[in-house]
């Protein structure tokens, strides 16, 4: 267990006490492991944690400007956010074409199939989309489906109209239950 | 025959320059990481594929989460400066010591009259004190407007550019709250502006 050595020094006496030399050099390893694995630690989270930047752009509201460009209805695609992750989508005028209620799983299917549609039949034309989020939507279908948009290669400005949303869209989406 | 003797070195390395090198790096990147300032909202940002930073400079930030919204200017002389403002406006006076700590002050939400009190207590208080009921944005009482209209102003004056103004919403958040925070912006004509989400994987 715990002793004192006294023994050094009584016995020995006529010899010169030499202090002894205790080794300088401490082993560094465990400490540049350390270090490095720290500095690796900050670099990484100093560039990653940033966060993400999605620029959007609205229509000015109050823009009387006689530049406006007319729509075709044809080339147009109408995506409604609903309610419960629930989009519903439609091609050309409200209520002459029948919407079809999807989730955000399968709109990437439907706007490449409509891109597609649209391309081939106007000579390779863009689509236009414009994007009806409602009341019932939460922030994050919002997100989503801009980001749809980007993943699809959608290169026009999409835009985002939640002022006017039609009767016979609400109408639908309240049958449908989503709104 | 002599025998060939194997001369053993010896396999220890002097360290100390790499632990010297190591360190300075270490000092570094933990002065130049900026510290986080504590969230006063519990947000998690939607994620989306998009690869934009978010600039450093000249922006402001509006926090979206239960209905209430938070306000984040970034920089400290356009705080100062938008704060004198503000104070003008809502004639509230402000000493040099409290425009210096609301210099370093991270996202707020509270209204102007309370932000006095606010910025004098520390920042365990200012969780608990309870004053933190979001910025008023309501038609009457549009204090999140006049917030806005003065750090544009002060970006202008100061640094000669425009903010760009940010959007950090929760994802659960509906969208009508969200709308409303838009609209303020588009009052005064601020037709583009970002949604901070955070990264995802790559879809195919």
């Amino acid at each position: 267990m715990a002793e004192l050595d006294t023994s050094s020094g009584g016995g020995k006496k006529g010899k010169k006490v030499r202090s002894k030399k205790a080794n300088t050099k401490v082993d560094l390893t465990a400490m540049v492991d350390l270090a490095f694995l720290l500095i690796t630690f900050f670099m990484l989270t100093t560039s990653l944690s940033k966060p993400i930047a999605m620029d959007i752009a609205k229509p000015d509201k109050d823009d009387n400007s006689v530049e406006r460009n007319e729509l075709r209805a044809s080339e147009t695609m109408t995506i409604l956010l609903g309610k419960n992750n629930k989009v519903a989508w439609y091609m050309g005028e409200a209520g002459k074409s029948e919407p079809s209620i999807e989730s955000f799983r399968e709109i990437r299917k439907s706007i490449l199939d409509n891109k597609k549609k649209v391309a081939d039949a106007t000579g390779g034309r863009q689509i236009i989309m414009v994007i009806k989020p409602t009341s019932g939507a939460n922030y994050q279908n919002f997100v989503d489906i801009m980001d749809e948009l980007a993943i699809t290669k959608i290169s026009t400005a999409p835009a985002i109209d939640d002022e006017n949303i039609t009767d016979a869209e609400k109408d639908f989406m309240v049958k449908a239950g989503i709104l | 025959m002599a025998k060939a003797k194997v001369s053993r070195k010896s396999t220890s390395i002097d360290m100390t320059a790499m632990c010297d090198v190591s360190f300075l790096l270490l000092t570094f990147f933990i002065l130049t990481a900026t510290a986080r300032q504590p969230d006063p909202l519990d947000i998690s940002t939607p994620s989306s594929t998009y690869k934009i930073k978010v600039p450093d400079t000249d922006i402001a930030i509006l926090s979206i989460g239960k209905g209430q919204v938070f306000y984040e200017i970034v920089g400290k002389d356009i705080k100062m400066a938008t704060l004198d403002k503000m104070g003008e406006k809502y004639s509230v006076k402000f000493t040099p010591e409290e425009r210096e700590r609301f210099g370093v002050l991270g996202a707020f939400g509270v209204p102007i009259q309370n932000l006095k009190q606010f910025i004098m207590m520390d920042g365990d208080q200012r969780t608990k004190s309870g004053l933190q009921t979001g910025i008023p944005a309501d038609s009457t009482n549009n204090q999140l407007a006049e917030w806005i209209m003065q750090t544009r102003n002060s970006t202008a004056e100061l640094h000669a550019t425009q903010t760009r103004f940010s959007i950090k919403g929760d994802s659960k958040e509906e969208y009508p709250a969200v709308k409303k925070v838009v609209d303020i912006l588009q009052k005064q004509k601020v037709n583009k502006f970002s949604l901070i989400t955070s990264a995802e994987g790559d879809a195919q």
